[in-house]
């Protein structure tokens, strides 16, 4: 015992160990998350049954309590804050996201609070989660690692499998839950077979050093070209591409309505950072292998999407092909990144893209979630009639169903003209093809939203019951928040184009 | 002894795991099959790793990156193992084909 002991001592003091030097202020937004969810944990243990809705409002204020330190780094320096040898770094394009990662599940708390509390869901679980969730996400816009990218994946998508089967007695929610699940590992063995490859061609897991590396040899060779691409294709699951979508649908109907938000906006925009960071930081010199490959998913993706969504009688079902077909959008500007001047744009298209998407999307959902406490229906045509008994819900689902067509001038609009100026910026074949295909699927996208505008202006209501919804107050806020930044980013685009200057990003990137 | 031949079973490891995840109809078969992957994963982790610690003793990231999947596969597999017990309640059977509530 006493020799192992000095044995250790010996080792120890051998060894040439210093500890990493950690930057508190850059590490707040985690701090303050996983301080978060160790209080719901307790809160939640020694409340009594009657007043669990407390997690909920503390989840709340941790979010956004969360943000704080986020704005804080923003204001007080453009420096890049790298910690662990450059595996993890603070930058605008991380505190960007983390902000937005941090809003969206602020929002879902809300749209959340009285689904679950009416439900008789387990709360404290339910928010404990949502915040482990978010946690992912957040080390997700850091990651610049293999290994942190694959830790913060899981970290994100283990909480949301448990949260799309959360009606634990419903048939519904449990296939949701089960084919999301068995999709997602799916899905990530083969991404981490394609990390094995990639560390074993450059014998490095940091992504600048194995940008660097990648093609040493001068030339691509299969192994690499395979690794690449089974990488992106666990990302193409999360953002649900096609034809890596089949979960997308079942999962997004079985699950609780707020869960399909946040799935549809926060986990799908946790998927395209990783995306972005491996193709910007990881293959910069591979483009001749993730450009044709993220051009076929994305024209998959936008068209099948759309098909798709053309024949769809249910909401939520509609609103998952709509936003497989919006993924193939925000995919679109990637298709051309590594083309010369267009990389910038691209970039930014992606970014803003992602922002004005996650108010849009969260917006739809919080009008489905507020109708159907008073139809208890997933129908299309339970919006029938909308307007004539509740006006301010359908002129804002009208609001949100534009913004996602595209229509000026509201957000969706914005997004949609930075992902075709991208792509025309490139100035090639594979730019402008990818465009023509856009813009004629933007056209088909815009009848299934004019489908539901036309149910809640011009059709009559399904059962005649025109008593006004109540809306709780909680999804209220929700709505306004989504709809104030659905208009503000179409009319000022000003506004949230300055997050996505991001000239300094390969800088940032700390190449 | 050379690295190609744990990278072989690697690749024949991953190959018999992704056949099981797409022809299996039983959901504990399709988790095993998964958990093949991830150990052809390990696998080529830990070879690849003695290759580049040939020249660099200190040289440990794949056998670091391995630990990683070990703790969270057994993390992913608990929960895997939570919803197949989930159906097998509501239903009285895990077979995959039968989870067909919803269509479209």
């Amino acid at each position: 015992m006493i020799a192992a002991v000095s044995h250790l001592g010996t080792v120890l003091a051998a060894g040439d160990f210093t500890s990493p030097r950690v930057d508190y202020h850059a590490l707040a937004p985690e701090i303050v998350l996983a301080a978060g969810i160790c209080a719901v944990l307790l809160i939640d243990l020694f409340v009594g049954e009657g007043r669990r809705w407390i997690t909920s409002t503390v989840a709340g204020f941790v979010l956004l309590g969360a943000v704080i330190p986020v704005f804080t780094l923003g204001v007080i320096g453009s420096d890049i804050r790298s910690m662990f040898d450059g595996r993890y770094v603070v930058d605008q394009f991380s505190l960007v996201l983390k902000a937005l990662f941090l809003l969206v599940g602020y929002v879902v708390v809300l749209l959340s609070t009285n689904e679950i509390e009416e439900g008789g869901y387990y709360q404290g679980e339910y928010y404990v989660l949502l915040l482990s969730s978010v946690l992912g996400m957040v080390m997700m816009s850091s990651a610049r690692d293999l290994v942190s990218i694959f830790v913060a994946l899981e970290f994100l998508s283990i909480p949301a499998y448990m949260l799309a089967a959360w009606r634990k007695r419903d048939a519904k929610s449990n296939e949701a839950g089960v084919k999301y699940y068995l999709l997602g590992v799916f899905a990530s063995a083969i991404m981490l077979y394609g990390m094995s490859l990639l560390y074993g061609i450059t014998g490095t897991t940091k992504l600048t050093e194995l940008g660097a590396k990648i093609t040493a040899t001068g030339h691509f060779r299969g192994a690499e070209a395979l690794a690449v691409v089974f990488v992106l294709v666990g990302f193409a699951f999360k953002v649900s591409a096609v034809p890596f979508h089949t979960w997308a649908p079942d999962t997004y109907e079985g699950a609780p309505t707020p869960i399909t938000a946040f799935l549809s906006v926060a986990s799908k925009a946790a998927g395209f950072v990783a995306l972005v960071t491996l193709i910007y930081v990881a293959f910069p010199q591979a483009k001749d292998v993730y450009q044709p490959f993220v051009w076929v998913i994305s024209v998959a993706s936008m068209t099948v999407g759309n098909l798709l969504a053309l024949r769809q009688t249910n909401i939520v079902r509609m609103l998952a092909y709509s936003g497989i077909s919006q993924a193939g959008f925000i995919l679109m500007p990637l298709a051309v990144a590594g083309t010369g001047d267009s990389a910038e744009s691209s970039l930014r298209a992606v970014v803003v893209y992602l922002i004005i998407y996650a108010a849009m999307n969260l917006g739809a959902f919080a009008v489905v979630i507020a109708v159907s406490r008073k139809t208890r229906s997933g129908e299309i045509t339970s919006f029938g009639g909308l307007f004539s008994y509740a006006p301010g819900l359908g002129v804002l689902m009208t609001i949100f169903m534009a913004s996602l067509a595209g229509i000026p001038p509201l957000g969706g609009w914005f997004a949609k003209f930075g992902a075709f100026k991208a792509v025309l910026e490139a100035g090639n074949g594979w730019g402008y093809s990818i465009a023509i295909i856009g813009a004629v699927n933007a056209v088909i996208a815009t009848a299934y939203y004019i489908t539901v505008m036309r149910e809640i202006w011009m059709k009559p209501v399904p059962d005649g019951d025109i008593t006004p919804i109540r809306t709780p107050g909680a999804v209220q806020a929700a709505l306004v928040i989504t709809a104030a930044a659905t208009i503000v980013f179409g009319v000022l685009p000003g506004l949230v184009s300055r997050y996505g200057n991001l000239t300094d990003l390969t800088g940032a990137f700390g190449r | 002894m050379l690295v190609n031949n744990f990278l072989l079973l690697g690749a024949v490891l991953f190959c018999i795991g992704v056949y099981g995840v797409i022809a299996r109809k039983n959901a504990v078969m399709v988790l095993m099959s998964i958990e093949l992957i991830l150990n052809s994963v390990n696998l080529n982790l830990l070879a690849f790793n003695q290759l580049w610690a040939k020249d660099n003793p200190g040289h440990v990231d794949g056998n670091t990156f391995a630990l990683y999947i070990i703790a969270i596969a057994a993390a992913e597999v608990g929960v895997g193992l939570a919803m197949v017990l989930l159906i097998f309640r509501n239903r009285k059977s895990i077979s995959l084909d039968e989870l067909s509530e919803m269509k479209g």
